[in-house]
């Protein structure tokens, strides 16, 4: 882990890059072009851009409204608001029509920050993942948003795409990036930790202190939550014997729940969650909520030596 | 691709061709929406038949002009127009709301001619204002039609999207409001009031002209006039009665959603006949 940079910078650089290849990519958000970053593309490309003022269910619905017309349409703003304020016209405009929209939403997860409770979306994969049709990818560092982004814009159909506020490291030798295709980051079998985003920077950590331990621990970054890959899991399922999730996110309905779905129906192992637990979030520095909320690599660590067999 | 025109009688005959669908789907299908499809029913037929650019054969040519129904619940409607437009035999409209039909109980994109879905309310608007930004993106003369429903514009989308469609200049969209004054639980002004409707889209930047929504000429003549308009939206209120061409239907509330019995159905299609 050397370098660090913002995903909404990568995001924004990546789709400047698409723009000036693609004349078809649109780009729309509400009022908070300049913390997705989406301005980049604003200044390259102003005819095909278009700023909707804070109106986020305007802004998905004609989203499906431009993508209906043969466009690729990347929407962006704040997780809470893309996936909760206008979480019905995601549904029925375009989840359901199965609409080339891609919702790149920045600024998930506690890791926000300062911005406190209403601005960290805790909620925004689970309210994601039960829509059909719906692709998720929740990218580990800046060089997997670009390649997140790309794909989206070369697969046909609605994608969610996650992104944190913070700089954050790069997760090294994680390999090429495939759609659908979990990242093994390191090999063991004593047990599985299996994390998205920021997480997945904070379970190597983990891993590395307990391999001091003498504890190998597989360590798989699931960047894709939909499609999930479900091969991957039940490996780890039956060569490990234990998995732990980690999530910047509520522990329902996300990451953990896609995992313990699998794992229950195919091949029942211990899995535990770390993750947000029923409480909201609050004020404070990103590093200081994940040790309040019990997401920091001492509590992954605490959780894997405490359920190993 | 433009399409034979009507006279005014024509399509005043082919609208209460149109009502006779609408009835006979319903009857069959022993649930849906009659009152708002029957008070549109002369906004829509006149719009497809005299004004809208399409190929029926080719739903998805790229220059046709884009008509969405915003108010989805009366598709009945949309769905006998397509038929009678030719994007699909007639005999379909029987299957309405069964299982695996092309005719789902609220607009799906199964069905040819069918742009986008709809049934949740106030979205239509913004589905129709990304259509016609596409085309402006596109440099293309297609206009975009949506068909909304009065008490849809209590949702606050609808106000999202009219401030963005004029804020974005869009001429080349034309919003139709059946203003039948009826809502599920009963007359609008009751309800949740919507007026003044005029002035409050007058504010949002939009061009208004109200017209008799059963006035075929008035009907044609909003439409040229929507079109000629520069620089910025136009909303065609057109005042209508809920239920209109059936008697014991027109201004009654309890037709928004329930489909009319057999004996029903009979006496409609007597006074609905040629």
């Amino acid at each position: 882990m050397s370098e660090q940079f913002y995903q909404r910078d990568v995001y924004g650089q990546t789709l400047v890059e698409l723009g000036a290849r693609d004349k078809n990519i649109v780009v729309l958000d509400a009022d908070l072009s300049s913390s997705t970053r989406t301005n980049l593309f604003a200044k390259q490309f102003p005819d095909r851009f278009f700023n909707f003022g804070v109106a986020e269910q305007n802004m998905m619905a004609t989203a499906a409204g431009i993508a209906s017309c043969g466009k690729t349409v990347f929407v962006s703003t704040f997780a809470v608001f893309a996936s909760g304020r206008a979480w019905d016209q995601v549904r029925v405009s375009i989840s359901y029509n199965n609409f080339n929209v891609k919702i790149v939403a920045t600024h998930a997860g506690i890791t926000v920050g300062p911005d406190g409770a209403s601005h960290q979306a805790l909620e925004d994969i689970a309210l994601m993942r039960v829509l059909p049709n719906m692709n998720i990818i929740v990218p580990c560092d800046g060089p997997q948003t670009a390649s997140a982004i790309m794909t989206a814009a070369n697969h046909p159909g609605p994608f969610y795409i996650r992104l944190g506020r913070p700089k954050i490291p790069t997760i090294e030798n994680k390999g090429e990036f495939k759609f659908g295709e979990a990242q093994t980051i390191t090999e063991g079998n004593d047990a599985t930790i299996i994390a998205c985003g920021v997480m997945v920077s904070e379970a190597f950590l983990a891993v590395k202190s307990l391999a001091q331990k003498g504890c190998k621990v597989r360590l798989i970054n699931m960047h894709c939550i939909r499609p999930l890959d479900n091969a991957a899991i039940l490996k780890a399922a039956k060569e490990t014997k234990l998995i732990v999730v980690c999530e910047e996110h509520n522990v329902i309905g996300g990451l953990a729940s896609s995992i313990d779905e699998i794992v229950a129906e195919n091949f029942p192992v211990k899995v535990m969650r770390i993750g947000i637990r029923n409480r909201f979030g609050q004020s404070g520095e990103p590093e200081d909520l994940l040790k309040e909320y019990h997401l920091s690599s001492l509590d992954i660590e605490k959780a894997v030596l405490s359920n190993i067999s | 691709m433009a399409n034979k025109e009507l006279s005014l009688k024509e399509l005043e005959a082919k609208a209460k061709e149109i009502r006779r669908l609408i009835i006979e789907m319903l009857a069959k299908a022993g649930s849906g929406h009659p009152g708002g499809s029957l008070s549109a029913a002369d906004l829509v037929t006149a719009l497809y038949f005299n004004i809208l650019r399409f190929n029926s054969q080719n739903p998805a040519w790229p220059d046709r002009d884009r008509f969405h129904m915003s108010k989805g619940h009366c598709c009945p409607l949309w769905y006998a127009v397509l038929a009678q437009a030719g994007y699909f035999p007639k005999e379909k409209l029987l299957t309405l709301r069964k299982l695996g039909s092309i005719l789902q109980g609220h607009p799906d994109r199964v069905t040819p001619g069918i742009e986008s879905a709809s049934g949740s309310l106030g979205q239509g608007l913004s589905i129709a204002l990304g259509m016609s930004l596409a085309a402006k993106m596109d440099k293309k003369d297609y206009r975009v039609y949506c068909l909304l429903g009065d008490g849809e514009v209590q949702e606050g989308n609808i106000w999202e999207a009219a401030m963005a469609a004029s804020h974005f200049k869009s001429d080349n969209l034309c919003a139709i409001l059946d203003f039948n004054g009826c809502q599920i639980d009963g007359k609008c002004e009751d309800i949740m009031g919507i007026q003044p409707l005029s002035a409050k889209w007058l504010a949002f930047g939009w061009n208004v002209i109200e017209i008799d929504g059963h006035n075929m000429q008035q009907i044609l003549s909003a439409y040229n006039q929507a079109r000629a308009v520069k620089g910025k939206p136009t909303v065609i209120i057109a005042h209508t009665i809920k239920g209109k061409g059936v008697s014991f239907m027109e201004g009654v509330v309890g037709f928004h959603g329930r489909a009319p019995t057999q004996e029903e159905a009979k006496q409609a299609l007597k006074e609905l006949a040629e």
